[in-house]
């Protein structure tokens, strides 16, 4: 629902929103967990840079003490994700214990394992949600970022969901440079199977930085993304991921706020607690779950978090008329691109981001993480998206999530 | 911006019926998730 | 947002709301619908809190202290948490 501010505070009067949520709560609202970097795919733009499992990952026990300690705070969803977390041997035992918890579920799939079995038991389950990924409303778009299978994965997965009933899955989109004129196709596909179609940003994250040239949408595709956002309302979700869009007229439905650290966090699959999931990088790296204290220490005392809770004063952006409703963009966008936090977001929609860009000079940060497959791996530059990339072979000792799966 | 109250406490003195009590918002609708 | 609420009848907090009290008054998730409500302040918390236990809506307010001249503001408060299911009437007392 549209949040609504108040437009001018007297004394007594109930507080805004957006301000109580920027100090901080005692518990995030909901939180990303990414429960492996394991996964059978290599997008080129994953944010956090999956392929292999990392061996210090969470044990079985070691999740299910975190969900116990989601339960006791109260958060009240989790969205799983990774990686491809259905790889995990335990995904279901995790699932169930967690709606068992009463901390709900959402998880992030590219539909690998999603068979007509999984998606009967989706639909039989009231607190489990389902959001099947997909960048391209054709094959060709979409396999071009997220290799040769993908789009037929996911297909099949929605057709399965469909079949088994269940109504509302999300179909989530990282909108991109060429698959923003897909926006009509994709909302043609998420109502053919009874899915809520959500899109969301590209950050210059993970693998992200290395594609961020030639994926991420050009000035002109912005407003026709905002005023796309705007005919749709609230039929299409977008994970509050485009605030930054705001200069250009009214503000979207949602906080219209970055929540890291304040509201929502990642917790990723080693116990590593970031602000949110296109950060991951040690600067915003706020302690482990395995720490003494566990994951509610980490949210309640991080020094990282108490900082990110300070009133934000804007820096260079204050004198902009927008701030208000832009907030300076996405803290991840700007880290990423070698930006300074206080300052415009690489995207701002007045042009200060691109202007901002030009004194960038030297080696920008790059992502603490990296579990790409071995044979796709990260360079320096850009790497050129082509049709048809190689898939990494599959042998035992390649660590691979799928050794011995057959799809 | 209203005055911080003492113990977490947040008491308005008088609502004059403009207010909003409750906001609604979507769980989808913080940046920083999936 | 409806401005009929009847202050007169019993409610109650649905069973698949899980509330959680904030310094600054409440967050009130739904597990079915999956909406979320934020409570800005204690008042209009104590009035949720004890709508199940009072025989009205109003009974409740008044519990809780809500003044008169503020019953219409609870009234709308209470009035969007109905329309998003957060609360329900309750069949008979």
């Amino acid at each position: 629902m549209t949040v609504t501010h108040e437009a001018h505070q007297s004394p007594g009067a109930a507080p805004k929103l957006t301000d109580l949520f920027q100090r901080g709560l005692d518990a995030p609202i909901c939180l990303t967990w990414e429960l492996t970097y394991a996964c059978n795919l290599s997008c080129v733009h994953c944010l956090s840079s999956s392929g292999r499992r990392d061996p210090r990952e969470l044990t079985t026990d070691e999740c299910k003490a975190v969900i116990d300690t989601l339960q006791r705070m109260q958060v009240f969803y989790v969205n799983i994700g990774g990686g491809e977390p259905t790889v995990r041997p335990d995904f279901w035992e995790l699932v169930d214990y967690a709606t068992a918890h009463h901390v709900g579920v959402k998880f992030s799939t590219n539909g690998v394992k999603l068979d007509a079995a999984a998606a009967a038991r989706l639909a039989a389950s009231d607190y489990v949600d389902v959001q099947i990924s997909l960048d391209g409303a054709t094959r060709e778009v979409n396999d071009a970022v997220r290799g040769p299978g993908a789009y037929d994965t996911a297909m099949r997965a929605m057709g399965h969901l469909r079949a088994a009933g269940f109504e509302g899955f999300k179909l989530s989109v990282v909108m991109t440079r060429h698959n923003i004129p897909q926006l009509d196709a994709f909302k043609e596909i998420a109502d053919r199977f009874g899915a809520q179609l959500r899109i969301t940003r590209l950050r210059p994250s993970g693998r992200g930085a290395d594609t961020w040239d030639e994926l991420h949408p050009l000035p002109s595709q912005q407003r026709e993304l905002y005023d796309w956002l705007v005919a749709h309302g609230e039929d299409v979700l977008t994970g509050d991921s485009f605030f930054h869009l705001s200069p250009y007229g009214s503000a979207l439905p949602g906080l219209n706020m970055c929540g890291a650290g304040r509201v929502v966090c990642l917790i990723d699959p080693v116990g590593d607690v970031y602000a949110c999931p296109f950060a991951i990088h040690s600067e915003f790296l706020a302690g482990n779950v395995r720490d003494r204290g566990g994951f509610e220490t980490v949210w309640r005392c991080s020094p990282l978090f108490a900082s990110l809770r300070e009133p934000d004063t804007g820096g260079a952006c204050r004198s902009c008329g927008f701030y208000d409703s832009c907030r300076g963009g996405c803290m991840a966008a700007k880290f990423f691109t070698g930006l300074p936090l206080d300052g415009p977001d690489p995207e701002c929609v007045q042009g200060h981001g691109s202007a901002a860009l030009a004194s960038v000079s030297g080696a920008v940060p790059k992502s603490s993480e990296d579990h790409s497959h071995r044979t796709s791996p990260r360079s320096s530059g850009p790497v050129p998206v082509t049709i048809g990339r190689r898939r990494p072979p599959v042998h035992d000792c390649d660590e691979s999530p799928l050794a011995g799966f057959t799809a | 911006m209203a005055p911080e109250a003492s113990a977490g406490e947040y008491e308005p003195e008088e609502l004059t019926g403009d207010e909003l009590l409750v906001e609604e918002v979507s769980i989808d609708g913080m940046c920083g998730v999936y | 947002m409806s401005t009929d609420f009847d202050l007169d009848r019993p409610w109650q907090v649905d069973p698949r709301v899980s509330m959680r009290p904030e310094p600054f008054g409440a967050l009130l998730y739904h597990f079915g619908t999956r909406r979320l409500s934020f409570l800005k302040n204690q008042r209009v918390l104590a009035v949720v809190r004890s709508l199940g236990d009072c025989p009205t809506a109003r009974a409740a307010c008044e519990a809780a202290g809500v003044r008169p001249a503020e019953l219409p503001a609870y009234a709308r408060a209470l009035s969007v948490l109905a329309e998003s299911n957060m609360i329900t009437e309750r069949s008979g007392l």
